[in-house]
């Protein structure tokens, strides 16, 4: 008991990976389950931003310097971007299909 | 003069031959004329020869040899002339003189036996051939020349026996006599190629020199015997000697004048004359080879000619009989008695056939007139009393008999006589003892048969009345070289005293050539012989002449006075008699033998050919067809089921993978994330 308050009392790396992992949990569950393409570009933000956890927790615990914290703001950059695009995609379909659940959109089917 | 003389006699009957046979149609009847002109003028010369050469050069050879081929570097033996040459000595000159007398007279006689002929002209051309090449075989002085001339005579022969062409029993007559001979003359050519192997000349002379030399073919005498046997071959097959006479008798179909001239006179003794030739180089094994065959020949032709009806076959086998005789004389070295039987036979022997043309000649006429096709002209069961209508055919016929009996005062008597003295005298000195008994015994048989077709066809009554009245004596043309041939049987033309040839002249001019064999009881053992021929030689003529006496008087018991049925005769003969009509049945077994033979030779090659020839084509064709499917299921099952297959595959695993393929993003992603996983996993572990 004592060990695992000592352990939460002062987080180290491992509780950032954790949470980032979980993240990055929630995202995928997201991504891979959702019907809506809105909630699919959701889950992708969630994965982006636990991948963002990772970098500045490593370069809080290493000694990356401000790497990590630098990486983290392009990667939010490139996310605004994303979602822009991704959003244009979203309305494109729907446009097409007259639908924005995934399932339904599989022309490519083999 | 010799040279150009017997040139002359050689190549006039060539001549002959020549424009008959390219211009015979166009001399309008005249033909015969030039043809028999022409041998009369070769007959005067051989007659001039004859004389020149006894009277001024009787020791001598002459020879006179131009070369004809000459090789320089010939493979194996160097220098090498193959020569023409003419040889000249007493033996030549007496024969030419027989030849171009019996073809004269044979030219003469067909002037009027063959008149009206369709190929009158193409008959007197043959005649001429085989004059120029008998005169080769007697005037050639080398085996080559010897070779060619001795096949020229086989054609010329071939030609004449299947004159009538026909008829098929001629053309088939003319194949067998030259099939047959053919057989002797391959030994002959063997026998020949040996010498020539041995010595690499082709001359009498040369090859007898070397030989007196010492020198023998391949160096053994056993080889020298081989040669000497393979050449008598030939002359087995030419002078129908056992076991290759059968042609002979089969050769009357032939006109009966060439049978006369060429199956009784000369041709069928050129046999005789080829094994004179070569007698200085026969071994004495080889010499007895010949003497059994000439015995046994005689014997069994004698023995057949007793029960023959058809009057030219009688005479073939007595033809063959007497050659026989004239072979066992040169075999046992009776060597002058041979060669005088050889030209008192052809006197005699063509006169017989001669008089036989003339009597069937008679008969065809007399049948002719009364239309009768089925009565045979040759069968003397229908003749008989023939006698006083052809007086000059019968008194001739007369002394022809009695010279092929042996009966004293006649040619026949002489040279028999001497052969009979020879085969005695060579049993005395060797004990073959078989020999004289087998020409006393023959003699016997010679002067029975012979009368009995004498006395069934002039004597007695006659088949039938109405051919009697109808038959007329021949033609003058016809009768007169009987006359001629009659004189020439009788015994003062061979010799002054009528009872011994050795006192003759022809004694004095023909020698027995001495034998250069080495190892040979030469002259030695010629000197003995000499003895012992003068020893028994008084036995031996009394008891030929009992002999011949004793056929003589059994024909007259038997058929004139009729004391003893024939038919009688002939039942208890048995088993003898029917060989004998049979032809000892020599013909039914050589059909058997050899026809059927080769027949079933060639029937088995057919077979062959059809089934396993044809079958090897065949199986090949099929054997192709089958690889053709082979290849063809090969390629649609084996390529094909690989192309296909190939195909199917990526078919079949395009359409199993392209159910992974949904469409869906979502799905994409898990398969993402699970191989990520799975790769993290795998990956871990290492």
């Amino acid at each position: 008991m004592e060990t695992t308050l000592q352990w939460l009392a002062s987080p180290g790396l491992p509780h950032f990976l954790i949470i980032s992992a979980m993240l990055f949990g929630l995202g995928l569950m997201a991504v891979l389950s959702k019907r809506n393409v809105v909630m699919v570009l959701m889950g992708v933000e969630l994965i982006l931003n636990s991948a963002n956890i990772n970098f500045i927790a490593f370069s809080r615990f290493t000694d990356f310097s401000l790497n990590g914290q630098m990486i983290g703001l392009f990667v939010i950059i490139i996310a605004a971007a994303e979602a822009a695009v991704a959003l244009a995609i979203i309305l494109n379909i729907y446009n097409r299909f007259k639908t924005i659940n995934l399932d339904e959109v599989n022309l490519l089917k083999g | 003069m010799y040279v150009q003389l017997s040139l002359l006699i050689l190549f006039l009957p060539l001549l002959g031959f020549m424009i008959l046979i390219f211009k015979g149609k166009k001399l309008s009847g005249k033909a015969d004329w030039l043809a028999t002109g022409l041998l009369s003028l070769a007959l005067v010369f051989s007659l001039v020869l004859l004389v020149l050469k006894l009277t001024g050069s009787p020791d001598e050879t002459l020879t006179y040899v131009f070369n004809w081929i000459v090789f320089t570097d010939a493979m194996l033996v160097g220098s090498l002339a193959i020569e023409f040459g003419i040889m000249i000595d007493n033996l030549t000159v007496i024969m030419l003189v027989v030849v171009t007398l019996v073809s004269t007279l044979v030219h003469l006689y067909s002037m009027m036996y063959m008149k009206g002929d369709k190929h009158y002209e193409r008959y007197f051309a043959y005649l001429g051939l085989f004059s120029f090449s008998m005169l080769g075989i007697i005037l050639t002085h080398n085996l080559l020349l010897m070779y060619i001339f001795w096949e020229l005579v086989g054609i010329s022969s071939y030609l004449l026996i299947g004159f009538y062409y026909e008829k098929k029993s001629a053309t088939n007559a003319a194949n067998k006599a030259f099939i047959v001979n053919r057989i002797g003359d391959f030994g002959m050519f063997i026998g020949i190629m040996i010498l020539f192997a041995g010595f690499s000349t082709f001359s009498f002379g040369a090859l007898f020199d070397s030989i007196a030399a010492g020198q023998l073919p391949f160096g053994s005498e056993g080889w020298l015997t081989a040669s000497g046997l393979l050449i008598f071959c030939g002359a087995v097959g030419k002078s129908a000697q056992f076991p290759l006479h059968v042609w002979l008798p089969d050769a009357m179909e032939g006109p009966t004048p060439v049978s006369a001239l060429i199956h009784a006179a000369t041709m069928v003794a050129a046999g005789v004359y080829l094994v004179a030739r070569m007698f200085p180089m026969l071994t004495e094994d080889a010499l007895l080879i010949i003497a059994y065959t000439g015995a046994f020949t005689a014997l069994i032709a004698a023995s057949i000619a007793v029960t023959q009806y058809d009057i030219k076959k009688v005479l073939a086998y007595s033809t063959i009989s007497q050659l026989g005789y004239m072979i066992m004389a040169l075999g046992v070295g009776a060597f002058t008695a041979g060669i005088m039987h050889l030209i008192t036979h052809a006197a005699f022997k063509a006169g017989l056939f001669l008089g036989a043309g003339s009597i069937i000649y008679a008969m065809h006429n007399v049948l002719h007139d009364q239309h009768d096709h089925k009565t045979d002209a040759q069968d003397i069961r229908n003749m008989g009393g023939l006698k006083s209508k052809m007086p000059v055919t019968y008194w001739t016929f007369v002394i022809f008999t009695l010279a092929i009996s042996g009966v004293p005062l006649t040619s026949g008597f002489l040279s028999k006589d001497e052969i009979l003295a020879g085969t005695m005298a060579f049993s005395s000195l060797n004990g073959h003892w078989l020999l004289p008994l087998i020409g006393l015994t023959v003699a016997g048989l010679t002067a029975f048969y012979m009368f009995r077709l004498l006395i069934l066809t002039f004597h007695g009554k006659p088949a039938k009345e109405s051919i009697l009245n109808g038959i007329k004596e021949s033609p003058k043309l016809m009768t007169i070289p009987l006359m001629v041939l009659a004189a020439l049987s009788l015994f003062f033309f061979y010799s002054i005293n009528p009872f011994g040839a050795p006192g003759g002249w022809f004694y004095s001019v023909i020698e027995r050539p001495m034998s250069i064999v080495p190892g040979n009881l030469q002259p030695a053992g010629h000197e003995l012989f000499q003895d012992a021929v003068k020893s028994v030689h008084a036995m031996v003529m009394t008891l030929s002449v009992l002999i011949a006496a004793a056929g003589i008087l059994f024909a007259f018991t038997v058929y004139q006075w009729k004391r003893v049925s024939a038919d009688q005769l002939a039942e208890k003969a048995g088993v003898f008699y029917k060989g004998s009509v049979n032809h000892w049945y020599f013909d039914k077994y050589y059909n058997q033998l050899f026809v059927d033979g080769t027949l079933a030779v060639a029937r088995i090659l057919h077979w062959f050919d059809v089934n396993i020839i044809d079958g090897i084509v065949n199986g090949t064709s099929v054997m192709a067809k089958g690889v053709a499917r082979l290849s063809k299921w090969i390629d649609t099952n084996g390529i094909d089921g690989l192309v296909n297959l190939t195909a199917w595959v990526s078919q079949g695993s395009g359409k199993q993978l392209s159910k992974i393929q949904t469409g869906r993003v979502q799905t994409y992603l898990v398969y993402v994330a699970f191989s990520f996983i799975v790769f993290i996993l795998l990956f871990n572990r290492i």
